[in-house]
């Protein structure tokens, strides 16, 4: 090897970097990244097995339309879970939907962020985007007791304390896609005549909605998976009718899953797993969604 | 922030806004008005859930204490059926247990997307990462008791476990929050400039070098944001400990052993037969307003930190 080509490759490996890109240690740490970010992976990969196998008995028609059964646990069904789930989920929406949308408007188009109070609301906000949701579960049952209700683990209870629960993640969400659309939409629109609440419900919103219904239906993927705020309004884990109405006692999934897990009858926790699938799928299916509506909807401005 | 800072200087915005400085043509809308108020109202309604946070936890509470000695609530004694501090220090060792999970592997898959992820890779590995979020926790809860104690700690590791503990319920928190501590700290190395790291590979140093001592310590505040408010999701998180940590009041740090932390217990109280106003309920709210009281504080430091990052660049 003459010393010419040595000092030739010694300058393109300078120049390049390469070799100290690839010397042990750089590699190593390299793996170590790959290996964090995989790893949540794995556990996701390990978890969805375990129980699909675990579960993979009791995926017939008897699962998803029968009600619970201590006397028959291999026919056990999560009817009523499934159906209170739907419906906390359609008044969660009713109530938590338009109430973020007009918070979230009012932030960006309306409110002086100069002003201390609109400062307050803006901290207030993250802050209540990380109180923990059996808190909301505490507020709600005292809304309850405030409006002079006291039937326990019924649809409205539950549906006030998921919508409380994701109403900061409604506004987080929506101000973003308010504040995507771009500022020459507003002037063209201001600049014809129209107020400034004529431009954001004709102009602003409109160019808004794919991003806030991606929010809105991630928003309520988070709601439909929980357990803990339901838990300490009282609804039980067995009821063996479909709910009714607003004053219905109901039961959700994830209470009947928390129910049953806490069964050691083996027969109780294959439909626990088989149940968890079916969660899983419903979250699953609104997430993708929700990826859907933003891939086909959003635009780029 | 607001598009009617660098818009409120010109006329057409006068109707919608009290005060402006041009009033061109500015009629008075009693209907644009009524719309900006009730607009107002639905934004202080965030502000009002917090009061009535404070003020539903507050009240139980007052009647709390009426009833059981301060001195038997701040209690370290297990025996004592009201003492807050065992549900602390098992709170404590779920949390530290997720944090040694989370941290290491939140910031790596952070650093990874941040700084060596191309565009296109990042934009379908995000996802990947927050597809964790997603996981309902009472099934990561039912995950924790099936698999990770029998399986991983008994079988595989061979630990001296009971069928409820600590380690395995951290160990699945740490797996949930790692997409809390992944995205904000992503968010805080994307916001380094670009011309840091351009002039750390100027002096010779390879990405690795860059990474580990230019752009990590330059988003120090934003990472210990992500870190903070990973702490506070792990602190509040109810279903994994109530299923997998147990639910004996227990002083001892030894993560092998059940114990019951602040939301486990508020979970299973609310669970029994607790009537309305018995000592036994309003301790929920004891608890409850303990749990608030500390992740309040944990959040707060959390805004402070990420507003320091946004000012720094």
């Amino acid at each position: 090897m003459s010393v010419a080509t040595t000092t030739a490759r010694d300058t393109v490996r300078i120049a390049t970097g390469k070799s100290r890109e690839r010397s042990t240690g750089s590699l190593v740490f390299l793996g170590l990244l790959w290996f964090s970010l995989f790893f949540g992976v794995m556990v996701l990969v390990v978890l969805i097995a375990d129980t699909a196998i675990a579960g993979a008995g009791r995926f017939d028609p008897a699962l998803v339309t029968r009600y619970d059964s201590t006397l028959f646990p291999e026919r056990t069904g999560f009817r009523a879970g499934i159906l209170g789930s739907l419906w906390l989920m359609l008044f969660t929406a009713l109530m938590a939907v338009p109430l973020g949308i007009a918070a979230a408007v009012y932030l960006e188009e309306f409110a002086d962020s100069r002003r201390w109070y609109n400062r307050i609301i803006e901290v207030n906000l993250q802050n209540l985007a990380a109180v923990p949701s059996i808190v909301y579960g505490l507020l709600a049952v005292a809304v309850m007791a405030l409006i002079g209700i006291e039937r326990k683990g019924i649809v409205l209870g539950g549906a006030i304390a998921l919508a409380l629960l994701i109403l900061p993640v409604i506004i987080i969400t929506t101000r973003e896609a308010v504040r995507a659309v771009p500022e020459e939409i507003r002037q063209g629109s201001l600049a014809l005549g129209a107020t400034t609440w004529q431009t954001t419900w004709r102009q602003v919103l409109p160019s808004a909605v794919p991003g806030i219904a991606t929010g809105t239906i991630l928003g309520l993927s988070r709601a439909i998976g929980e357990a803990a705020p339901l838990l300490m309004l009282g609804l039980a884990s067995s009821v063996r009718f479909d709910p009714e109405g607003l004053m219905s006692p109901i039961t959700a999934l994830p209470i009947q899953i928390y129910g049953l897990s806490s069964n050691s009858q083996e027969a109780f926790q294959d439909a626990a797993s088989a149940a968890i699938i079916v969660l899983l799928v419903m979250i699953l299916g609104m997430n993708a969604l929700a990826i859907f509506i933003r891939n086909k909807f959003q635009r780029s401005w | 922030m607001s598009h009617n800072n660098n818009a409120g200087a010109g006329p057409s915005l006068g109707a919608g806004l009290p005060g402006a400085p041009i009033s061109l043509g500015r009629k008075p809308r009693p209907v644009e008005s009524a719309i900006k108020a009730a607009l107002f109202v639905s934004a202080m309604l965030s502000v009002a859930i917090t009061i009535g946070i404070l003020v539903a936890l507050v009240e139980p509470v007052i009647h709390f204490f009426a009833e059981v000695p301060v001195g038997d609530f701040f209690s370290f004694d297990e025996g004592t059926r009201y003492a807050v501090f065992p549900l602390i220090t098992a709170t404590m060792v779920t949390t530290v247990i997720a944090l040694v999970v989370a941290v290491p592997l939140g910031l790596g898959a952070a650093m990874y997307l941040s700084e060596y992820a191309s565009r296109r890779a990042r934009k379908y590995l995000k996802p990947t990462v927050e597809l964790l979020a997603g996981v309902p926790s009472v099934v990561y809860g039912f995950f924790a008791v099936m698999f990770v104690t029998p399986t991983l700690l008994q079988d595989v590791l061979g630990l001296g476990v009971g069928f409820t503990n600590a380690l395995a319920a951290g160990l699945v928190l740490g797996v949930m929050i790692i997409p809390t501590i992944a995205s904000l700290a992503e968010d805080a190395f994307s916001a380094v400039p670009q011309s840091l790291r351009q002039g750390s590979f100027a002096m010779g140093a390879n990405r690795m070098q860059t990474t580990l001592r230019v752009v990590l310590p330059a988003a120090l505040s934003g990472v210990a944001a992500a870190i903070v408010l990973g702490l506070s999701r792990a602190v509040g998180e109810t279903m994994i400990v109530t299923l997998a940590a147990g639910s004996q009041r227990n002083l001892s740090l030894n993560p092998l052993e059940g114990m019951q932390t602040m939301t486990g217990f508020m979970a299973t109280t609310a669970g029994g037969e607790n009537p309305v106003g018995s000592t036994s309920y309003n301790t929920l709210f004891a608890v409850g307003l303990t749990l608030f009281a500390i992740t309040f504080v944990i959040n707060m430091i959390s805004i402070a930190l990420v507003r320091r990052y946004r000012q720094a660049y």
